[in-house]
């Protein structure tokens, strides 16, 4: 099999960036029509992953039921194809995501490897986890996505005994995506997990949501799940995963350490510093489709599971 | 050109145009109820939709109303200060708006201690209350007999209130945003050409006190 390099690959297909068309300047402008106002219809290149299992340990551990696809799909934090809520789905879905998706694990293993994403895929079977997904900023989905426990990619590869984190890169081209200096954040964006956090089952490896493929602005091809942490940590189209000695720099923490430090656990005891985590919306009910207002628990209600990676650290300050 | 600015009909057209912008936010919201499908109008975000929707026009309509002092000048129309004080009350508009579905949409308990607690605590919302209180007296002294009973020189040195409006507003927007910060600094650059052009022009009619401005010879009704 031919496995490229990132660098070799084509993105040919992504709009310019100078397209990105902000819909509040839009209508800023003054220059439309009434009609020509609605939001674009989302376009989604997604197939139907077969042979899906339904049940088991983490198929639906809350018993919630799924937000409407559109809301998420529709409403995305991906800086790259945007910094608007609804630009990633308007611009990701032109991005043409290669089928040999390599993936490189490096870093203290004895033996690095890469991996396209059809040999990851075929690691296990492919499970449907319903878990809740909060965002830093106050909204919340439950999302049906698709794949398995991150540790069961991390297990292809021997770490070695320096191996104490887990570092995760996002594929960037610079061409097609928006600048550092236009999103405010650095790119290719990056996140990290201490060793034992990755290994955590219910830490995920996802490449599908709703029965199908990833779609574009949801991190397609793969991405990470950690639904017991706010979304930014759960990191988008993966290229790169280091085991590293050090604490390695996440891409939020860079930008303001003290509003996203490295664990980033949900916890409405931990205030950001511009506004109070207690509440959530939990969108896609309603006449409007505005959710409902809910308390948020801490470790987004996975405490029994993941409470104990945590034993005996002050979470205040390791926010 | 005098004819067209002092003509009722233009104010009445600038008036529904004003109006332009929460008729698009109604049909929008009403297109999201009816159609069954409100991301497609309101976004899957709706309440952050309408706050961050009726903000922006709040500080639009704060930068339109600082435009009008520069085009007078620029013009020499001094009739175009007849459209102030309604653009002035539209951005008041529009602030109460926003300021409503904060109070009344934002995630969060919607006590009283719980928002109080945003506005002392948060430096955007600290920041955003400043700049919205400041219109409120502006918005109350609007009117001609408030002209007359504060006397127009101490009614013109209140309305200067407005400056401390869009600065805040921008800092405000500027502090709220996650870390793109291009409208923000857009906007920061659209308010300080707007107070740099009545500095530079203050400056020069001190430095120059003997040359008069021109008065207008049409009288004022």
């Amino acid at each position: 099999m031919l496995i490229r390099k990132p660098a070799d690959l084509r993105y040919s297909d992504v709009t310019p960036k100078e397209v990105y068309l902000n819909r509040r300047k839009f209508i800023g402008a003054g220059a439309a029509t009434l009609g020509a106002l609605a939001l674009p219809s989302v376009s989604l290149a997604t197939t139907k992953i077969n042979g899906l299992v339904q049940m088991g340990q983490y198929h639906n551990l809350g018993n919630e039921k799924p937000s409407p696809k559109a809301t998420v799909t529709g409403y995305n934090n991906f800086y790259e194809f945007g910094t608007g809520k609804e630009d990633p789905a308007q611009n990701a879905p032109k991005w043409k995501v290669p089928t040999d998706w390599p993936i490189r694990i490096e870093g203290e293993v004895m033996q690095p490897k890469t991996l396209s994403l059809d040999q990851v895929m075929k690691l296990a079977p492919s499970e449907e986890r319903i878990y809740r997904h909060r965002c830093v900023e106050r909204w919340s989905i439950v999302v049906p996505w698709i794949g398995f426990s991150l540790s069961t990619l991390l297990k292809q590869v021997q770490p070695t005994g320096k191996a104490k984190y887990v570092a995760f890169e996002t594929y960037y081209d610079p061409k097609s995506m928006l600048s550092p200096r236009e999103a405010g954040i650095p790119f290719p964006y990056v996140e990290g997990l201490r060793l034992d956090e990755a290994m955590h089952p219910l830490a995920m490896l996802s490449f599908g949501m709703y029965g199908e493929t990833m779609p574009n602005q949801n991190g397609a091809p793969v991405r990470l799940v950690i639904p017991w942490k706010y979304g930014y940590k759960s990191i988008k189209s993966i290229t790169r995963i280091r085991f590293v000695e050090k604490q390695p720099p996440t891409d939020w923490g860079m930008y303001a350490s003290n509003e996203y430090g490295f664990y980033s656990n949900v916890n409405p005891e931990v205030d950001h510093p511009r506004w109070s985590q207690k509440i959530e919306q939990r969108l896609g009910s309603g006449f409007l489709g505005q959710g409902a207002q809910i308390p948020t628990v801490k470790f987004n209600g996975y405490g029994e599971q993941v409470a104990s990676l945590y034993s005996g650290m002050d979470l205040r300050v390791n926010h | 050109m005098n004819r067209f600015l002092s003509s009722k009909w233009t104010k009445l057209g600038l008036f529904l145009l004003s109006l332009v912008p929460l008729g698009i936010l109604l049909w929008l919201v009403w297109q999201a109820y009816s159609t069954g499908n409100p991301t497609e109008y309101v976004s899957a975000n709706p309440i952050e939709y309408i706050t961050h929707y009726t903000g922006d026009w709040t500080i639009r309509f704060i930068c339109f109303t600082l435009c009008i002092t520069p085009l007078r000048m620029l013009l020499n129309q001094p009739k175009i200060t007849g459209f102030r004080r309604m653009l002035g009350l539209f951005a008041f508009f529009y602030g109460c708006l926003h300021l409503s579905a904060w109070i009344f949409l934002d995630p969060r308990q919607n006590t009283i201690a719980a928002i109080w607690e945003d506005i002392v605590k948060r430096r955007y919302i600290t920041v955003g209350m400043l700049a919205f209180a400041a219109m409120v007296p502006l918005a109350i002294t609007s009117t001609a007999g408030w002209v007359r009973r504060l006397t127009f020189k101490r009614w013109k040195r209140l309305h200067r209130l407005i400056y401390l409006t869009a600065v805040a507003g921008v800092i405000h927007y500027y502090w709220l945003v996650k870390s793109d910060v291009r409208l923000p600094l857009m906007y920061a650059a659209i308010v300080t050409v707007l107070l740099g052009y009545r500095i530079i022009a203050w400056m020069r009619k001190r430095n120059a006190p003997a040359r008069r401005a021109p008065q207008p010879t049409t009288s004022v009704g």
